[in-house]
């Protein structure tokens, strides 16, 4: 098999054993990007460069007898929202269009450390605002499925890169849905950890009390790898938890679920659910009970407020994160010729540089903020956050783990829901509550939906702190149904 | 700009109303490091060195809270009586302004820090008691210039420029509850209060509560009612009110500006204004009618503060000895009366007779030089007394020569001058301008007989048994001495030379 086909664990092994070099893996994904990337569209800029020279070190580091991490000299594509101080930093916003940082984010310093190799910058939607990437200023990815539908959203570009062949890791930042529900429609990997257990600093923010960076990968055991490279507690971000990262490697290992009690959320059925994701996610839940997992279904009924209460929270606290991009320190300006104040090119330069997403949900955020509206808006949103949080708290009294499909429906066609913000915003529905209560949550591949073949995903979401419940589940749902498929979901998609 | 309009004489303006007042009072904490980050908050950098990702609002930098800022507005607040919060959080105030980088500034809305306290100052001896509304802390904006326009304001300025370094340091807000029943008094109490606030700052050590450079700012609020009223006027807000004496001014210039409006039937507008040094009036800034929706929610990207009740009652043990109980405490050690330790206070010479009495100086001496000599000097060349270029152990190298006898009061008014023009310590003023006190007796009797001989009047009084006359022949001998003479015993010689006995 070639090196971009290998899994990030195999390469680096083979990186360890001194059979490649990290050069040759980065040279032979680099050679992947130049050949798929003009139709998946996955990265917004590429540092071949600067990616040598990551992997020309590590080769040194390693070559001198160094003692280096599992993953040192395995690529990863990064999502444009992390500061890098060698790549430019967009958020697929025109505002700061060939903005380049004077500042490593605590995650990209983490990778470099890991002797991770940074491929370049992924696409995404406009400040992670979106469930398609269509909202990116720089155009939309394609799914590396059905290039004439959608990656996923807001870190589509991550996903795609993933599941194209492109990198065997990327990261992502999920505020509603933005790593799982990208992971499930590309057929991928993806894991939102415990809120605070991954810094946020140098992530671009969109609403901070909501943002988590996490991983991407074709199979569980990567995804924890890398979750355990770049998490743990950061001085540099006040929300980001003390306390030791989940054992989740070692839960990724093991993939033993007997005895473990799963609760099924009635909740996440029914209207709206395409036929072919419920049927795949109720064989996923057999397969659960048939590996010795004790199913029961309860109710979390807050869980219906949830997107609501997240379409208040989310934009409120956006509306004051992008006050910042004012075109006065840096990033676009536009009207400045002398003749107008301040004030005015503050307001042509936010005119011309955000997208129509950014500014219906600044507008929705400043409206939900207003005297007058916060107590009824906001307010009321923070309430139903709570219940959310009593819900889950309730649920883990009787159970281990609760699941649910990750998205109510497979990947749509690009364009299909672009002029109709509420049909986009119902892609997260299952995904917010855990972000609105701050839990661990995963979404791994669990097949084909019948009437379009198109990849579906099993989310499992465990307690705060309880990242290593998604990997264990997660890992013994994959070895299962890679037994009964015969390999990954992924060999099914179509060769690019 | 309209500047004010025909101000009403005070006295005539306080028979018709009386004000209620309001203070907001910032002070720029003296940390080391900024509220959110670790920049400094040195004084006077280069404009824009000390900022970092953090206070110039890159792109994903967050705020880390500075502990110690935190602790030091829990220390005011305790020394302002007020309750400490148990559990409290930094609100967003969010509002567009290139000098704030984030177009958001940390603060803190309706969970403030510290709550309902007071403080008590003394005015024509009489002890008014302020009550503190709330204690909070935020973060300071950056600091804009407009260049090209005639008022140094935004409007009309050709262009602005803004240095971040201020940017983020700590500014505590200490808000008084409406100050009613001043009467007459109000400019005063307005004075006292910032002088009380800002001694209290300077014993807590969390300030340096410099004015001039903007780390104590206040903001005046005034508003009156006609007489025999009990339902408050509308108030005005006057920002840029830079020094003690400005505090004073403004009160009192917006007392009679407003009188002015209420007496010809007019309304007053709830505005900002602005306080000019220069000429002591107001000018309209903001309105405040339509007010600024600031949109406040609880900061996301801090934890809530929640300070242990162990750790408030630990620093409220630590706290220092507050100034005013200082000051009651000095005076019963000094014996003056209640009017000479408020002329010292008044004066800022209470440190200055402290130190100097810690030399070993007798405190009615250590007062009558600072007070007396020195207190004129200063406030011939307006210089703040601290600041004369004069130490207390050089008072109490002077008092104790005068002690000696080796200088009398009119030798040591010349030590001190010399001192004050940078001739060097006493003893080298003493040597360089030979003012020891002529101590040799036969230079004395060698003057006396001189002096003698000139004044034959004076003499023939003398041995007539008039012998208050010998003062005007000690005053020779001291004219003849250029006062270096010892007065007593020049006039003990002249007594025993004329065969009299003193």
């Amino acid at each position: 098999m070639s090196l971009t086909g290998k899994t990030a664990a195999e390469l680096g092994a083979l990186l360890a054993a001194g059979e490649v070099s990290a050069v040759e893996v980065a040279q032979a994904h680099l050679d992947r990007i130049a050949e798929v990337d003009g139709r998946v569209h996955a990265f917004l800029h590429v540092g071949a460069e600067s990616a040598l020279e990551q992997a020309r070190s590590v080769d040194a580091r390693r070559a001198a007898g160094e003692e280096l991490g599992p993953l040192a000299g395995v690529p990863i594509a990064h999502k444009d929202v992390f500061t890098t101080v060698d790549m430019p930093t967009t958020a697929g916003s025109k505002i700061l269009e060939g903005y380049r940082p004077p500042y490593d984010a605590t995650v990209t310093t983490r990778l470099r450390e890991a002797g991770l190799v940074i491929l370049g910058k992924t696409n995404l939607d406009e400040f992670a605002m979106g469930s398609s990437t269509e909202n990116s200023a720089y155009g939309p990815t394609c799914n590396p499925w059905d290039l004439g539908r959608i990656p996923g959203g807001s870190s589509g570009g991550s996903s795609a890169a993933v599941a194209s062949y492109q990198a065997p890791l990327s990261t992502g930042t999920d505020t509603g849905g933005s790593i799982r529900q990208p992971a499930a429609v590309t057929g991928i990997v993806g894991m939102k950890p415990t809120y605070g257990g991954s810094s946020r600093y140098g992530l671009i923010a969109f609403a901070s009390s909501l943002d988590t960076p996490g991983p991407f990968a074709r199979n569980v055991l990567d995804a924890a790898l890398l979750h355990e490279a770049f998490s743990g507690h950061d001085v540099m971000d006040s929300t980001s938890i003390h306390a030791a990262v989940p054992p989740v490697v070692e839960a990724a290992r093991q993939g033993d679920i007997a005895g473990l009690r799963v609760g099924v959320v009635k909740e996440f059925a029914g209207e709206g659910y395409q036929r072919g994701v419920l049927a795949r996610f109720q064989e996923a839940v057999d397969l659960l009970e048939s590996l010795g997992a004790k199913v029961v279904e309860l109710s979390c009924p807050s869980f219906t407020y949830a997107l609501p209460a997240y379409y208040l929270i989310a934009p409120s606290e956006a509306s004051s994160n992008l006050a910042r991009f004012d075109g006065m320190r840096y990033g676009l300006r536009v009207g400045d010729d002398g003749t107008r104040s301040a004030e005015e090119v503050m307001a042509l330069t936010r005119a011309a540089g955000f997208g129509p997403e950014v500014k219906r949900r600044i507008m929705l955020g400043t409206y939900a903020l207003s005297s007058g509206y916060y107590d009824a808006y906001y307010g009321s949103a923070q309430k139903v956050r709570t219940l959310i949080a009593r819900d889950f708290e309730a649920a883990f009294h009787q159970v281990d783990v609760l699941v649910s499909p990750t998205t109510p429906t497979t990947a749509f066609p690009i364009g299909e829901r672009a002029d109709d913000p509420m049909a986009m915003y119902l892609a997260d529905l299952c995904t917010i509550p855990a972000n609105l209560a701050g839990n661990a949550a995963i979404s791994v591949p669990c097949g084909l939906a019948d009437e379009d073949g198109l990849p579906v995903g099993l989310q499992i979401m465990a307690p705060v702190l309880g990242d290593d419940r998604c990997y264990r589940v997660g890992a013994a749902v994959e070895k299962a149904l890679r037994d009964r498929w015969g390999g990954p979901l992924l060999k099914e998609a179509p060769a690019l | 700009m309209t500047t004010t309009r025909t101000a009403m004489p005070y006295d005539e303006a306080l028979e018709r109303f009386e004000p209620v007042l309001g203070l907001e009072t910032h002070v720029e904490l003296g940390t080391a490091s900024k509220m959110f980050c670790g920049c400094p908050t040195a004084f006077g950098a280069p404009p824009n060195t000390h900022v970092c990702p953090v206070c110039l609002a890159l792109p994903g930098a967050l705020p880390v809270a500075n502990d110690k800022a935190i602790e030091s507005t829990i220390r005011i607040g305790l020394a302002l009586n007020c309750t400490i919060a148990e559990w409290c959080r930094m609100a967003r105030k969010n509002y567009f302004y290139p000098d704030m980088p984030k177009n958001y500034q940390i603060s803190q809305y309706d969970e403030p820090l510290c709550t309902d306290g007071y403080l008590d100052v003394e005015v024509d001896g009489k002890t008014v008691r302020i009550e503190i509304e709330r204690v909070h802390l935020e973060e300071d904006t950056g600091k804009s210039t407009h260049v090209g326009g005639a008022t140094g304001r935004i409007q009309g300025a050709d262009y602005s420029i803004v240095d971040y370094n201020r940017a983020g340091i700590p500014l505590v807000e200490i808000v008084t509850k409406p100050v009613p029943g001043t009467d007459r008094l109000a400019p005063e109490v307005a004075k006292a209060y910032v002088t009380e606030l800002r001694e209290l700052m300077r014993a807590l050590g969390v300030s340096d509560v410099r004015m001039e450079e903007g780390s104590l700012r206040c903001d005046v609020n005034v508003s009156l009612m006609p007489r025999g009223s009990s339902e408050w006027g509308t108030r005005t807000e006057t920002k840029n009110v830079n020094s003690l004496r400005s505090v004073e001014r403004a009160v009192r210039g917006e007392i009679e500006r407003q009188a002015a409006i209420l007496a010809d039937g007019g309304r007053i507008v709830q505005e900002t204004r602005h306080f000019h040094e220069d000429t002591g009036v107001t000018t309209s800034g903001r309105s405040k009618e339509e007010a600024q929706d600031y949109r406040y929610f609880p900061e996301p990207d801090l934890l809530p503060i929640a300070p242990s009740p162990e750790w408030v009652e630990e620093l409220r043990a630590g706290l220092p000895e507050l100034p005013s109980l200082r000051r009651r405490r000095l005076q019963d050690e000094w014996g003056v009366s209640d009017l000479d330790m408020a002329a010292m206070h008044n004066a800022g010479a209470i440190e200055l007779v402290e130190a100097t009495v810690g030399q070993g100086v007798p405190a009615a001496d250590a007062r009558k030089w600072w007070m007396g000599e020195l207190a004129r000097r200063a406030n011939e060349s307006g210089t703040p007394l601290a600041e004369l270029p004069i130490t207390p152990e050089q008072i109490a190298r002077v008092v104790e020569l005068v002690a000696s006898g080796a200088l009398n009061d009119k030798l040591a008014r010349q030590v001190l001058e010399g001192v004050l023009a940078g001739e060097g310590t006493p003893d080298e003023v003493v040597e360089a301008r030979g003012l020891r006190i002529v101590s040799d007796e036969g230079e004395l009797s060698s003057i006396i007989d001189q002096v003698l001989a000139a004044n034959a009047d004076a003499v023939e009084k003398v041995r007539s048994g008039k012998i208050a006359a010998a003062g005007a022949l000690v005053g020779g001998v001291m004219k003849a001495s250029r006062g270096k003479a010892d007065a007593a015993r020049a006039r003990e010689l002249i007594l025993e030379k004329l065969g009299v006995s003193g």
